[in-house]
Formats: C-alpha cells, sequence, structure tokens
C-alpha cells in the first residue's frame, strides 16, 4: 500500500491559489477582530514553543527516515526477501493503531517529558516510510533487475543505480506522508510532557481562549503546509526526470 | 567460440534443460528454437551465469566459465531481452554507457562510443542521446537495447526473443539491419526465438529443443532439407520447403554460362543458338555486356532481319544475390518460366528457371 501521488493538476494549482487567499482572507479578519493584537500577546511563547516543536518534529522526523529507509532496503535484499510480506504485513498493523495510542503507550514506558513524545513520533513517520520504501523498491520492474545484473552489475551497483532511483519517487511520497502525519501528531506531544505549540492550543481550549488556541493552531498549520511543500519540491526535482510523474 | 557440455538445470520437480552439448562456432549466430517452456531462455542464461547449471560444464573461447568471477564475465558479454531492460532513470547515452562505465572507460571515450553506436543502429545521435526510454518507441528501445549491449564490443552477445515484442513488419527491419551489423561486427551470438522464419533468417545453426533436450542441431538449409524426426517437421512447418527459398541465392542455382545474342545478330543465328540449347528465348546484350532484350524462337523463325529489328524489352530481371523467394515471387508475378539475372551495373549475368529452381531444391532431397 504506497500512499498516492499528489500530481500536479490545474485543480491542485488553483487549490494552492485558493488556499493563499483564504490564508490572507482570514489574517485579514483576524487583524479587524482584534485578534491579532491579542494574540500577539503570546509572542514570546510561541517563539519558545515554535523551536520545541520544530525540534521535535526534526529529530523525530530524521530519525524515522535514517531508519525506515535503510531498513526497507535491507528486507528487500535477496537475503531477507521471504520476510519481506510479513514485515509489511505487520507494519500495515502498526499503521492502524491510533497515533494518540502509541504516544501513550510510549510513555507508557519512557516516561513524560521529550523522549517518549520523540519516541512516539518517531514510530508514526516510521510506518509509511518504511511500507512505501518495501512498496517502491519490490515494484521496480523484474526485467529491470535481470538486465542490470546481466550486464554485470554489482549488489550495489544495482540499488544506487537501478533500484532506488526507480524506487525514488514511491519513496519520497512515504517521506511526504510520514511527515504530513508526524507535524499533525506533534501538538498531542504535549499531552505527555513534551512540550510544543500543543501547549497552546489545548490550554486555549481549556481555558476557552481563542487567541491563545488560534496562536497555537495557526504556526503548527503553517508548517505543515511548509514542510509538504518542501517535500513536494524534493519529489519534483530529486526524483530522475524518466521516471518523475511529475515532469 | 562457446561450448556447452552435458549442460543440465533442474528447477525442483521440472528439469528446465537436460544433458544439453552444443558448440556455437565464433563469429557465428546460433538460434535456439522451440515450442514455450522448452528450455530456451534457461539455456540461454546458463552462459552468463544468471542460471547456475545444476552440472554441466560452459566454456567460452576454451575457458570455463565457472572460473571467471560472475561479474566479469557478464561484463565481457552482451545481454539483449525482450523487454529492453533499459533503465527508465537513465538517458539513452546512460543506459549505453554503463558498462564501459563500470569498465572504466574514459568518460569521452565512452560518450563518443555511445555516438557511433546509435549511428550503428540507424538512429540519429543528435536526437536520441539525451532521450529517456520513456519517449521511445518499442523499436527504437529495442535498437538502443542492441546498441547498449554492443557498448563495450563484447566478443559473445545474448539475446533472449530481442525483436518478439516488435510488429511484424518493423521486426523485418529491425532484422535486417542486425543482420547487416553482424556481418561487420562478426560476434558470436546465441539468439533465442520461437518464430522460425526469424531463426531461418538469421542463423547459421539452429538448435531445435524440446522439453529440456536438444533435438536436432543443424544450419536452417539442413534442417529444412532433413528435420531430424516428425516433432522438427511439424515445428518447422509443412511448407518447409518453401523456406528455403529464402536461404538460397539466385546466384546459386542460375545457369552462369548462358547464351546471348548482339543487336547485329541475324534472327537465323539466334534460332539455331535456342534450337541448339533446347531454349523458347533468348537474352540480346549490348556492346559492353548489359541485357537489353530478347527474342523469342517463334519471332526468330518467322521473321526475317536482325536481332536489333525485332527484340522485345525484358518484363523484369533478379540479381544474382536476390533470394529464391524473390525470383519465385517474380516468376509467379510475371507469369514467366525464365528471368535474366543482371548485377547492380545492368551487366547479364545468367538466367533462372522454374525447372532450375525445382531441381536445386530436390537435389539435397535426393543427397540425403
Ligand atoms: N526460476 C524458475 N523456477 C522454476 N521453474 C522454472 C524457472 N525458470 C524456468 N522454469 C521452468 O523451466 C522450463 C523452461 O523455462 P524457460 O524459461 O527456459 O522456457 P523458454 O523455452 O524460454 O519458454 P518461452 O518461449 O515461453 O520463453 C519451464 O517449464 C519453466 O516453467
Ligand atoms: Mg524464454
Amino acid at each position: 500500500m504506497a500512499a498516492s501521488d499528489r500530481s500536479v493538476s490545474p485543480f491542485a494549482t488553483f487549490r494552492r491559489v485558493a488556499q493563499l487567499v483564504a490564508v490572507f482572507a482570514f489574517g485579514a479578519y483576524l487583524q479587524a477582530s482584534g485578534m491579532l493584537p491579542a494574540m500577539l500577546l503570546y509572542s514570546e511563547d510561541v517563539l519558545f514553543l515554535i523551536r520545541q516543536h520544530i525540534f521535535l518534529v526534526a529529530v523525530s522526523g530524521a530519525l524515522a527516515i535514517l531508519v525506515a529507509v535503510p531498513l526497507g532496503i535491507l528486507l528487500t535484499r535477496p537475503r531477507f526477501r521471504h520476510f519481506t510480506n510479513v514485515a509489511t504485513q505487520f507494519v500495515n498493523l502498526g499503521t492502524t493503531i491510533p497515533t494518540l495510542a502509541i504516544l501513550a503507550l510510549s510513555m507508557s514506558f519512557l516516561g513524560i517529558g521529550a523522549p517518549p513524545a520523540i519516541f512516539g513520533l518517531f514510530v508514526v513517520t516510521l510506518l509509511p516510510i518504511l511500507l512505501n520504501t518495501i512498496a517502491g523498491l519490490t515494484s521496480v520492474p523484474a526485467p529491470l533487475i535481470e538486465a542490470a545484473r546481466g550486464m554485470g552489475m554489482t549488489e550495489r551497483q544495482m540499488l544506487f543505480q537501478v533500484e532506488l532511483p526507480n524506487a525514488a519517487f514511491v519513496i519520497l511520497a512515504g517521506i511526504r506522508t510520514g511527515l504530513a502525519i508526524n507535524v499533525g501528531t506533534a501538538p498531542l506531544a504535549f499531552l505527555i510532557g513534551g512540550g510544543s505549540l500543543g501547549e497552546l492550543i489545548f490550554t486555549g481550549i481549556a481555558l476557552n481562549d481563542l487567541p491563545m488556541m488560534l496562536a497555537g493552531a495557526i504556526p503548527t498549520a503553517l508548517l505543515a503546509i511548509l514542510v509538504d511543500f518542501a517535500i513536494g519540491q524534493g519529489q519534483y526535482w530529486a526524483v530522475p526526470k524518466g521516471v518523475n510523474p511529475l515532469r | 567460440m562457446i561450448r556447452l557440455e552435458n549442460v543440465t538445470k533442474i528447477f525442483g520437480a521440472t528439469t528446465a534443460v537436460d544433458n544439453v552439448s552444443m558448440e556455437v562456432p565464433a563469429g557465428s549466430v546460433c538460434v535456439l528454437l522451440g515450442p514455450s517452456g522448452c528450455g530456451k531462455t534457461t539455456t540461454l542464461k546458463t552462459i552468463n551465469r544468471l542460471i547456475a547449471p545444476s552440472s554441466g560444464r560452459i566454456s567460452i573461447d576454451g575457458k570455463d566459465t565457472a572460473a571467471v568471477d560472475e561479474v566479469t564475465l557478464r561484463r565481457s558479454i552482451g545481454y539483449v531481452i525482450q523487454q529492453t531492460g533499459l533503465f527508465p532513470n537513465k538517458t539513452v547515452e546512460e543506459n549505453i554507457t554503463i558498462v564501459p562505465d563500470m569498465l572504466g572507460w574514459d568518460r569521452q571515450r565512452s560518450r563518443r562510443r555511445a555516438a557511433e553506436l546509435l549511428e550503428m543502429v540507424n538512429l540519429d545521435p543528435g536526437v536520441f542521446l539525451k532521450r529517456y526510454p520513456k519517449e521511445l518507441s518499442g523499436g527504437q528501445a529495442q535498437r538502443v537495447g542492441v546498441a547498449r549491449a554492443l557498448a563495450a564490443d563484447p566478443p559473445v552477445l545474448l539475446m533472449d526473443e530481442p525483436f518478439g515484442a516488435i510488429d511484424p513488419i518493423n521486426r523485418e527491419v529491425i532484422q535486417d539491419e542486425f543482420m547487416k551489423l553482424q556481418a561487420r561486427l562478426k560476434k558470436t551470438v546465441v539468439f533465442v526465438s520461437h518464430d522460425i522464419d526469424e531463426a531461418v533468417k538469421m542463423a547459421d545453426q539452429i538448435a531445435i529443443f524440446r522439453d529440456g533436450r536438444l533435438i536436432q542441431y543443424a544450419a536452417p538449409d539442413d534442417l529444412l532439407a532433413h528435420p531430424a524426426n516428425s516433432f522438427v517437421a511439424d515445428f518447422v512447418g509443412s511448407d518447409r520447403t518453401l523456406k528455403r527459398l529464402r536461404l538460397i541465392r539466385v546466384a546459386d542455382v542460375m545457369d552462369a554460362n548462358p547464351g546471348y545474342v548482339r543487336a547485329e545478330d541475324r534472327l537465323e543465328a539466334a534460332a539455331a543458338k535456342m534450337e541448339e540449347a533446347g531454349h523458347s528465348s533468348i537474352v540480346m546484350v549490348g556492346p559492353q555486356g548489359r541485357a537489353r532484350g530478347f527474342v523469342t524462337l517463334e519471332i526468330a523463325r518467322s521473321r526475317k532481319g536482325t536481332v536489333g529489328e525485332h527484340y522485345e524489352k525484358l518484363p523484369t530481371v533478379v540479381s544474382p544475390a536476390d533470394d529464391l523467394r524473390t525470383a519465385v515471387s517474380t516468376m509467379f508475378a510475371r507469369d514467366v518460366s525464365w528471368l535474366a539475372c543482371v548485377d547492380e551495373d545492368g551487366f547479364f549475368k545468367g538466367y533462372v528457371t522454374q525447372r532450375g529452381i525445382t531441381h536445386a531444391l530436390g537435389a539435397t532431397y535426393r543427397d540425403g
């Protein structure tokens, strides 16, 4: 099960523009209603929490990529081929566990604070990346592998010159999905003492303080859009032209 | 030279290749032929060790392939498959330079080689070098596949139904191109096919397989003239004699010492020549020996004067380099029983008759 490609169509472009217009209109509304000055009261907290939030996302996301991609590669090597299916099913099972439950579980054996939050985020990010890495690598057409071997490529050359480039788009789609989940889940870190912008969001909700809640929610949303955009660009530019459905 | 000695490959319960021994002489094309599942691909892949034989020995130029490191071995053998196996992430140029790059060729040299190879397979380097495989037609992709296999100039080429996925018209074209290339490069080629016509056209030797066993190994004409058993006879088809027409050149059956007359000869002399040879017409040649026309015995007897005053134009001619299929089909099309053979420069070389062709085809049967 690979995460679906987000191809660039005229509609997607239209959606982008509509998003920007909506954001702008929303900003204008906030300003007009006096909400913006109220939110700015929290600017110091916001800056601190954004750094904390980005730290959680960056560390857990990077760890997830660094573990999932090599693990996916390993699981698709001839030596481990018979485990590939079992592993995929196991991972599929993992993705059905609600992210909040994963955070709760990781708190139950790592205590509270940043480490269980990072670990929990790491796990929820890892699964889709691993899934897509395996899917991408196993769907490289067999004739390519045969031709590569028949021409005298070593296993290593096959991996780097044939398998990874041809799986790159799907792997990056997995990273995109994984990080989207990560950024979306990060506010929950607050619930297990991991900080993050969730602190403003949840406290704002509890105190029925709309400016406070928005001071946390808006940067969270912007971060999600930014990350998604960055990986979208990565997918566009880093995947070789011949196998890039976007180009 | 490639030699297989008692090669056997067993997959679980299937014996895919059963004790096969054969020898492919250097510079010749051997076609492995047979119905689906008879072990052609498996046999081919034992040569570059994509499949390790269960038993038996394979040597190339006297060297046991099992003694060579398999990566080194494969880099010295060109490999072409039906699905082309071009890497979609690489341009045509990058695809072609893969083996040269792995062998550590200088970049400039391997690029020059890529352009040269594209020319060789009739693709314009200016247009195609920078294209990606998805931007090629099936025939173009297959040509690039052949170019890629030839990149490091390997002495041996293995091809598994390389032209199988191409439409019949383009297949003929690409087969002809390949044969021209092969005439120049003289590679030792093992070629898998399940198309008897392709095999007859390309092969110096044909190896017919059935259920993993090598049933007959012979030159195409020999195979068509003397199938070893009813399986081979059925496989090559009931029209096998007609297929042989493709293998025999007009030059092999034409009468190369033909009588002829000149424009200034008298008709009486022409009639005498025809009567002597038992022919009903005779070719008239010009001063240098170029074929100009012909006169029939009937005209030579009934008219008076010189040949030049009464000759007719030749309705059609064949070249000594044409195959008999062309000759026979021309005869049927024009409803004639003989054809003058004329070379590219127009010189009269001889003639073929229907009787001569029948005789040539029958000769092998009588010899056998
Ligand atoms: N890896 C494998 N595992 C098990 N059996 C195999 C394997 N490869 C081939 N076989 C079996 O060996 C036999 C010969 O297969 P092979 O691919 O050599 O046939 P082929 O002559 O090339 O057929 P085709 O014309 O259909 O390509 C078949 O019965 C096939 O099912
Ligand atoms: Mg086959």
